[in-house]
């Protein structure tokens, strides 16, 4: 069965380590049963909390982003920081196409998508401090292996 | 179910969706979109990933088309890119193509 895991990474907060940080996150949630699709969810929300830290947390000044994450049977938890200019209304800035950025560019659909491909997401934010999003996912445990594995024990 | 046929121009997506990658393929299918005289089709055949960065560019394209009265479609969607369409509304304005 799963022991229980953590890690923690800390980067730049630029574009290219978006790629990076969902590829992390993908390689240790690996250990649990998932199956493809909740690979992309995972690598999708994770993604979507790095970005939103290099788009929107760091505006005048360069800034790290710090990625968490941590197993505990079969619930996979992130964390993702920054240290950058907050939110003042988290409420309002979860709202599905609430964007302060470029409309062209921005969808303001972030926080829906991590919304929709984890089981919980939790924001706690301090304007000038920075922000933290706690992404969620309880990964089903295949049941033949696990009947399996009683059988043996 | 009926094989539609349309005639526009189809340009192949490839890799991940990304903010990281958006710039580049955003200035690409405006060349595209500069070019094309009976609107768009994006294969989806290669798109790894798409998160909501993916969602913004194709309202942008989408929006950019209507303005000159033409079309954008979309096919060979996988599942995960499918799901990002179906929560966002995309296929409002973006038919499927089978
Ligand atoms: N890490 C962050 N630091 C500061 N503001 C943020 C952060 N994450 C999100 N926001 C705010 O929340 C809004 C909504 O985010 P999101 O749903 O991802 O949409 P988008 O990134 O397309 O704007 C952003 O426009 C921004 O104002
Ligand atoms: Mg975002």
């Amino acid at each position: 069965m799963n022991t229980d895991n953590y890690m923690e990474l800390i980067f730049p907060a630029t574009s290219q380590n978006e790629a990076f940080a969902r590829v992390c996150a993908a390689a240790f949630a690996a250990r649990l049963d998932c199956t493809m699709e909740d690979i992309s969810d995972i690598k999708t929300a994770v993604s979507e909390a790095v970005t939103n830290a290099v788009v929107h947390a760091y505006t005048h000044q360069k800034g790290k982003v710090i990625l968490r994450g941590e197993i505990s049977k079969n619930t996979v938890t992130f964390e993702i920081q920054d240290f950058g200019k907050g939110i003042e209304d988290i409420q309002q800035a979860m709202q599905p196409f609430y964007s302060t950025g470029n409309s062209e560019e921005r969808s303001g659909m972030g926080f829906t998508v991590m919304q929709s491909f984890m089981d919980r997401v939790v924001v706690r934010s301090q304007p000038g401090h920075g922000t933290t999003v706690r992404l969620e996912k309880t990964i089903p445990v295949n049941s033949m292996e696990a009947a399996a594995n009683v059988a043996l024990s | 179910m009926q094989k539609t046929t349309v005639r526009a121009l189809c340009v192949e997506l490839e890799g991940e969706l990304d903010h990281h990658n958006a710039e580049t393929i955003r200035r690409q299918l405006d060349r595209a979109i500069m070019r094309c005289r009976n609107g768009l089709i994006l294969d989806f055949s290669h798109v790894t990933l798409m998160d909501s960065s993916g969602i913004g560019l194709l309202i942008g394209r989408y929006k950019k088309l209507k303005e000159k009265g033409m079309p954008l479609y979309v096919k060979n969607v996988n599942s995960h890119v499918d799901k990002i369409f179906r929560m966002s509304g995309l296929y409002n304005i973006i038919e499927k193509l089978l």
